[in-house]
């Protein structure tokens, strides 16, 4: 019972409703061109097949602030356009959360109604409870950003008004 | 009824809130978990669970014959981005200039 409610502690699920096509949510997520414009910035690279490589460049602030040239690495374990995407994910801005290895991530995209799609992350964090406070956004007030809830508010503030947050 | 008011709505009961404690402390509960500590029939938390769900600030899973609950911060996150984080900007900064004052008198 224990072992079992460990495991479910380590899962992050985000949801956020953003009125857009699932084509424009899924180009923001995958496309470097948009990736830079929201939340921690920074050009991502995706091989969109299975077995593909992915790999978060870092922006400059993050560059700044210590992090290596690849901030994030990992592999597509699946990619099905516009609908799902699922990803090993491992943290290299800091060598503890490297250390922490590859988490599991998955981005779902399903339309609603009156052009509103509905945008979930779930983050399957076990062995890493380092990278779980930061996208948790627990570090916040030590400058560490606010994690997923922050990315998805500032993606759906870019895409519903072409801005950013202040 | 907009989404801000949906989760104003649902946080204006003290059972939901502690509801949302309950899964900020630990995430992806069951119903039969999440109802353990309430003095309250399974209906009465199921329906205070559906109003959470409805404002968006649950989310569940299935895994396996277990619906588990988990807690989403979003749009929390969205009410501070556009309306918490204006107001209490504007007011720091009238406590920093406030005190810029004070100090240059002294």
């Amino acid at each position: 019972m224990t072992a079992m409610t460990e495991t479910r502690v380590a899962t992050q699920v985000y949801r956020v409703y953003i009125k857009a096509t699932p084509q424009a949510i899924w180009d923001a997520i995958t496309r470097p061109e948009w990736t830079g414009r929201y939340g921690y910035g920074g050009r991502a690279e995706f091989e969109l097949r299975a077995h593909g490589k992915y790999r978060h460049l870092a922006s400059a602030e993050m560059r700044a602030g210590g992090s290596p040239e690849v901030a994030v690495d990992g592999e597509v374990i699946e990619a099905d356009p516009p609908r799902k995407l699922v990803l090993s994910w491992r943290m290299l801005m800091d060598p503890e959360m490297a250390a922490e290895g590859f988490t599991r991530l998955t981005w779902e995209i399903e339309p609603t109604q009156g052009g509103v799609t509905k945008l979930t992350v779930t983050h399957e964090l076990e062995g890493a409870p380092k990278l779980a406070l930061i996208v948790g956004g627990s570090l916040e007030k030590q400058g560490a950003g606010g994690g997923w809830a922050w990315i998805l508010s500032d993606l759906k503030t870019l895409l519903e008004t072409g801005k950013r947050l202040d | 009824m907009t989404d801000d008011d949906l989760v104003f709505k649902a946080l204006a009961d003290p059972t939901r809130r502690f509801l949302l404690d309950r899964l900020y402390k630990r995430d992806g509960r069951t119903l039969t978990e999440l109802e353990s500590v309430l003095e309250m029939t399974r209906f009465g938390v199921m329906k205070h669970l559906r109003v959470l769900e409805e404002a968006g600030l649950v989310v569940t899973r299935r895994s396996g014959r277990e619906k588990l609950h988990f807690l989403n911060p979003v749009p929390i996150r969205l009410i501070h981005d556009r309306w918490i984080d204006k107001f209490t900007e504007r007011r720091i900064s009238a406590l920093a200039d406030l005190k810029h004052e004070l100090e240059d008198t002294a």
